[in-house]
This record gives C-alpha cells, sequence and structure tokens, in this order.
C-alpha cells in the first residue's frame, strides 16, 4: 500500500502542473482570484526589486506603464497621486514598463531614469526586460493595472483593469476604480468591481507578428 | 418674382444637399475629409448591421504607432474592394478635444478614403465588450462582422495587408 504512494503524488503535481499551466497558457495570464508569482525587477535607481521584499505592505498596485504611451502619461499623475494615498496604508504603487526597447526606444532605461526624475515618482519604475512578468500576468496594454493583495504567504490579484473611468480628462472622471477597490481592501470587503477594461497602447512584444 | 425663384432654386438646392447628407453621410465625409463626432449608437449601426456587408472596423488612433503603420493596409483593401460588399470603418479612439487639432489634419493629409469617424464615448468600459469580450483596449484592433452571414473575426493586434486580404478571402470569402 505504501510503496504507489509517493509516485501518485509525483503523477499528480505533474498532472497538476500541466493543467494549471494550460490552463494559464490558455487565458493568456492571471483572472482576479489567481495567485500572483513574485519577480526581481530593477528599478530607476540601480537597485532590484521584489514584491516579498517590502516585508510592510498588504499589497500592491501593479501597473504596466511606460514612457511612449500617451494614456500612460496622462495617467503618470494619477499614480504619483495613488501612491501617495495608498502607499500609506499598506499598497504602494509598483510601475513596471514592458515594452521592448528596440521597437520602443522611447522606454529605454536610461529614459526611465529621466522620465522618474522629472516627474518625481515617488514610486519603483521597473524594467521588465524579458517581459516576462508583463507575459506571466497577461498585461496586454498600458496603463494595466493589477492589484494584489497578501494572503498569509500569498498574493492573491484582487483588481485587474483601468484606473479610472476618464483617461482624457481627471476632472471628469466618476469613477474611480482602483480607488473603489483598494477602499473595499482596507475595510475588510471583497472588491465589488474586479475588472474593467479600458483603451491603451499595446505593449510593444518582441518578435511580435 | 425672381427673388421667389432664386429662393426656390436655393431652398430645393438646400433640401437635396439636406436628404443626401442624410442618405450618403459616409460619403460626404470622405470627400470633404471631415471627421464626425459620435457616439456608441453610430458605431453599434455598423456591429450590428443585418446587411450582407463585411465590416472591417479598425480601432487607431493618431497617437497610436502601429496604429499609423497598418491604416494604409486598410486603405488598400478598401481601393481593392470597391464596389464590393466590404466596407473598411475606422473609429478614432483619439479625444474629442484632439479632432480639429489632431485628428482631422491626420486624416486630410493622409487622403483617407475609408469612412472615419471618432467614437466620443470617455467611460470606455462601458462598450469595449459590445465590440468584443475578448478585447483588453488595446490597439490597433480590428474586427471582422458580416452579420448577414454570422461571421465575425476579432483580432488585439496590428495586421499586415497580407493577413488583410487573407481573414477577408478565407474567412469571409470575399475576394476582390
Amino acid at each position: 500500500m505504501r510503496k504507489p504512494y509517493p509516485l501518485l503524488v509525483l503523477l499528480l503535481s505533474v498532472l497538476a502542473l500541466v493543467s494549471t499551466t494550460a490552463y494559464r497558457m490558455a487565458n493568456n495570464g492571471y483572472q482576479v482570484g489567481d495567485t500572483a508569482t513574485d519577480f526581481r525587477l530593477k528599478n530607476v535607481n540601480g537597485q532590484m526589486v521584489s514584491l516579498r521584499d517590502q516585508k510592510n505592505a498588504k499589497g500592491f498596485i501593479v501597473t504596466f506603464t511606460c514612457n511612449t504611451c500617451p494614456y500612460s502619461k496622462l495617467y503618470e499623475d494619477r499614480l504619483v497621486q495613488l501612491h501617495q494615498k495608498y502607499a500609506p496604508k499598506g499598497y504602494p504603487v509598483i510601475a513596471i514598463n514592458p515594452n521592448d526597447v528596440t521597437l520602443s526606444p522611447g522606454d529605454s532605461f536610461a529614459d526611465m531614469q529621466k522620465r522618474a526624475k522629472d516627474k518625481k515618482f515617488p514610486f519603483v519604475y521597473l524594467q521588465d526586460e524579458t517581459q516576462e512578468v508583463a507575459r506571466r500576468y497577461g498585461a496586454t496594454r498600458t496603463p494595466h493595472v493589477y492589484v494584489l493583495t497578501k494572503t498569509g504567504q500569498d498574493l492573491k490579484v484582487s483588481y485587474i483593469g483601468a484606473i479610472d473611468d476618464n483617461s482624457g480628462d481627471p476632472e471628469k472622471v466618476q469613477k474611480r476604480y482602483v480607488e473603489a477597490a483598494l477602499d473595499n481592501l482596507l475595510t475588510g470587503k471583497a472588491v465589488q468591481q474586479t475588472s474593467t477594461k479600458a483603451i491603451g497602447c499595446t505593449i510593444k512584444w518582441r518578435n511580435n507578428s | 418674382m425672381r427673388y421667389r425663384i432664386a429662393m426656390f432654386f436655393r431652398m430645393s438646392f438646400f433640401l437635396c444637399a439636406l436628404v443626401l447628407g442624410f442618405l450618403l453621410p459616409e460619403k460626404a465625409v470622405a470627400q470633404t475629409g471631415k471627421v464626425p463626432l459620435v457616439k456608441l449608437s453610430h458605431l453599434q449601426k455598423y456591429l450590428n448591421s443585418t446587411s450582407d456587408t463585411t465590416y472591417v472596423i479598425n480601432f487607431w488612433a493618431t497617437w497610436c504607432k502601429p496604429c499609423i503603420e497598418e491604416l494604409p493596409h486598410f486603405e488598400a483593401v478598401q481601393q481593392q474592394y470597391q464596389g464590393k460588399p466590404v466596407q473598411v470603418v475606422l473609429v478614432s479612439m483619439d479625444f474629442a478635444k484632439d479632432l480639429e487639432r489632431k485628428v482631422v489634419p491626420f486624416v486630410q493629409r493622409n487622403k483617407l478614403k475609408s469612412t472615419v469617424f471618432l467614437l466620443d464615448e470617455p467611460d470606455q468600459n462601458a462598450w469595449i465588450d459590445l465590440v468584443d469580450p475578448s478585447w483588453s483596449g488595446a490597439i490597433p484592433a480590428t474586427l471582422f462582422v458580416n452579420n448577414a452571414r454570422k461571421q465575425r473575426l476579432f483580432l488585439e493586434k496590428p495586421l499586415t495587408l497580407a493577413q488583410l486580404q487573407e481573414h477577408l478571402t478565407s474567412k469571409f470569402s470575399q475576394n476582390p
């Protein structure tokens, strides 16, 4: 009875791994409720940043963004405000630039450094040079937000989508999706609107067909 | 009397222009280089049209580099399929405030002949799924739709001329 047991466990875990991988590939990234994995990317100050390093955080506002997309630029000030409001409450903004530098030279590391300095980003601005993180998360456009919440050792995806409902005019915003999600989380409630969509610039993928 | 006749001609000219304006909104648009500012219901006319026409609805913006790069392919296809039941519709995602400053000059400079309009619906989350549930919102994006034949294809990526033609001929059996 005892002997086949480890083999069975191994078989089952391989099966589980294969099926979750297949699921991920079919769904092109994370869905709300999924467990997000950590990463290690270079910040504009030259230091490597991982989510697990930030012991005091309750979660993260992971935002795929870039230097070159007009929609991203329109949201820079709003990202700064989000960070200033929610980092003290445990949810810092983690900005990640996933664009391929060859296809989009304005997104080079030096340009990222310059942009972060010019706009006085109070948050980390990381380069996803291999585009692996953006692929894993299933990001398609900039800006594209993933709100993650720490649950024990895991990071749970709590919200995916847009920052608010008016890219062009911050004055005319009526629904602040990310803020609403964070306010839900901070008051221990379930996020009411877990995903939204918005127009954005397609991520400049290497070897794009 | 002469005044009356002149008035009559003026009125009938005006009426004809009005009627023509209603009948041929797209043609009028293409010729004058003007770009109408429209609401969702205008886009839905194409999305829900039951005529046996294959609409190639491309979502683009003047600020979107890959969009601008593929626009000539859509123009070429529209030329190729002239007189055939294929209509290219270029939906600008530019902001309404940039219409006169950016979009109209762009359309005129590039002499775009396809139907162009600017969709003024800032709450994008409210309508993106109506175009296609698989669309995340990244542009360029293109919807091929022929409701009469119950055919549709949505692609959230830039297209080459060859790909465009391939989709039209193989999936929609539309030959130029």
